[in-house]
């Protein structure tokens, strides 16, 4: 099922974590701001966007299915 | 009958339907168990919980829970539908009391036994306390959401407190920064004459310590504590210090350290020592694994026997050990250490594992500003990252450590990024 990465910014603090998990995702830039560089990931992403969810220390990203389109 | 491991189901979809039992309900328990129902296995998990609670994290209960910013329903490691899709057997305010190695029994405290054809050791560490305080009213250790609670009520009842912290570690320093940020009077004491100086080094360990003095919290290195003084009602009034003086408490906070939880297996025939000895697989025995605190392993990357008492360890572990369930994971487990700790206004963050005599090079930003990153090396490899307020450098410098960079490697990345290449 297609997917949405969320990240609840009032919680985030910029570990960066979830950059060193799943790059392709995820970008803490210069600034110190996480930046997510996809929002709807192709499905062979997602275990990657599970492991920067469950390693987040401010739990702060989540998945949403996407109903798939029809 | 289908016996352990089997896997069944159609290609592409293989499920494991062998019973788990997971004992311990924290960060790395929740994380197996989550693992465990994402890869597929279709057997009973049973969580054996000591507590009253479902799983919660623990790095708030010394900063935004403790400071009463935060709420306990905000600490909640596993999310309603999870608890509902993960379908966990809870064995609540029930502690494990023996185990039998051969046939995979675990023995709790309410006279039942589950077997299971897995069992995962996670029940974590409990802090050291100071002797002769263990009956005084007002003297805390810091692990539990209870242990916290009773910190934070007796805080809020107390405005412009004393606050004495025995211990100037993570958790001594949390505790200190919330305390004071709440406009407590702080003082922390500090046997070794350099914080933290086997986990950060010297050099950086002493730069943690100068933080405090930022915010008018007092820390006394080289100083140990000799004994207290209480009150006719049982409560803290003082401690007594190893230069003589006496400083008057109306809170204490021991933060010196945690012990394994590795009592209950005693005579298991497991090899206990500071903790669960497994092999590099994270398997204390065949089908008994440990993630956690609790967990000993031989770290191949560091070619070390390590515990680690980090956050991220016991989410990286718990979820090894649920792939080697699954039968999935079979290279070792070999993980960079990697934590951090908000003190103040400030995010301190450290990758790798280095060691005293390590050179240190800071390279980018400076102390002064509040805000650099210094890398570690043993004069040939990359050995760790210290970051103060810079996390996107230090997850930059946690992959050259995992990649095996030299310190030549790595000086030469921080070059070309000073540069702008």
């Amino acid at each position: 099922m297609a997917f949405k990465v969320v990240v609840n910014f009032d919680l985030c603090e910029s570990n960066a974590i979830c950059m060193d998990v799943a790059p392709e995702l995820f970008e803490v830039r210069d600034d110190d701001f996480l930046y997510v560089l996809q929002e709807t990931p192709a499905d062979d992403l997602r275990e990657k966007a599970e492991a920067a969810a469950d390693r987040c220390p401010k739990q702060a990203i989540s998945l949403e299915d996407l109903a798939s389109p029809q | 009958m289908p016996q352990a491991g089997d896997l069944v189901g159609g290609p592409g979809e293989p499920t494991v339907t062998s019973p788990v039992v997971i004992v311990g309900a924290s960060l790395a328990a929740s994380r197996c168990a989550a693992a465990l129902r994402r890869g597929g296995l279709d057997g009973a998990i049973t969580i054996i919980n000591a507590e009253a609670h479902l799983p919660y994290d623990r790095p708030p209960l010394s900063k935004q829970f403790l400071s009463g910013e935060w709420d306990a329903d905000r600490l909640s490691l596993l999310k309603p539908e999870q608890l509902t899709e993960f379908e966990l057997d809870w064995r609540m305010q029930t502690a494990a009391t023996a185990l039998d190695v051969d046939t995979r029994t675990v023995s709790l405290d309410d006279g039942t036994t589950v077997q299971g054809d897995h069992v995962v050791i996670a029940t974590g560490a409990a802090p050291r306390r100071l002797p002769g305080t263990e009956a005084l009213a007002g003297v805390h250790v810091l692990r539990t959401l209870g242990d916290s609670a009773g910190l934070r009520r007796e805080l809020a009842e107390r405005p412009h407190a004393s606050v004495v912290v025995v211990g100037a570690g993570f958790i001594g320093a949390e505790v200190a920064a919330t305390a004071a940020t709440a406009g407590h009077r702080v003082t922390i004491i500090e046997a070794a004459a350099v914080p933290m100086e086997r986990g950060l080094g010297a050099q950086m360990g002493a730069f943690c310590g100068s933080l405090h003095a930022d915010h008018g919290v007092d820390l006394r290195l080289s100083t140990g504590v000799t004994g207290v003084r209480s009150d006719a009602d049982g409560r803290i009034a003082a401690v007594e210090l190893s230069d003589g003086t006496e400083l008057a408490a109306d809170v204490l906070v021991v933060g010196i350290g945690v012990v394994p939880t590795t009592a209950w297996l005693d005579g298991s025939g497991l090899t206990l020592d500071d903790g669960v000895v497994c092999n590099a697989h994270c398997e204390a025995a065949p089908g008994i694994y440990a993630a956690g605190d609790v967990a000993r392993w031989p770290n191949e990357r560091f070619g070390e026997l390590m515990r680690v008492e980090h956050w991220d360890n016991a989410v990286e572990q718990g979820i090894h050990v649920a792939k080697r369930i699954l039968g999935e994971a079979t290279e070792p487990f070999t993980p960079v250490p990697w934590f951090w700790s908000d003190q103040y206004e400030h995010k301190i963050q450290l990758a790798g594992r280095p060691k005293a005599g390590d050179l240190v090079e800071i390279v980018t930003g400076s102390m002064e500003e509040r805000r650099f990153a210094a890398i570690y090396g043993d004069g040939e490899r990359l050995t760790g990252v210290f970051g103060l307020n810079r996390p996107r450098h230090v997850m930059q410098y946690r992959r050259k450590l995992a990649e095996g960079a030299t310190w030549t490697e790595a000086i030469r990345f921080a070059e070309e990024a000073r540069s702008g290449n």
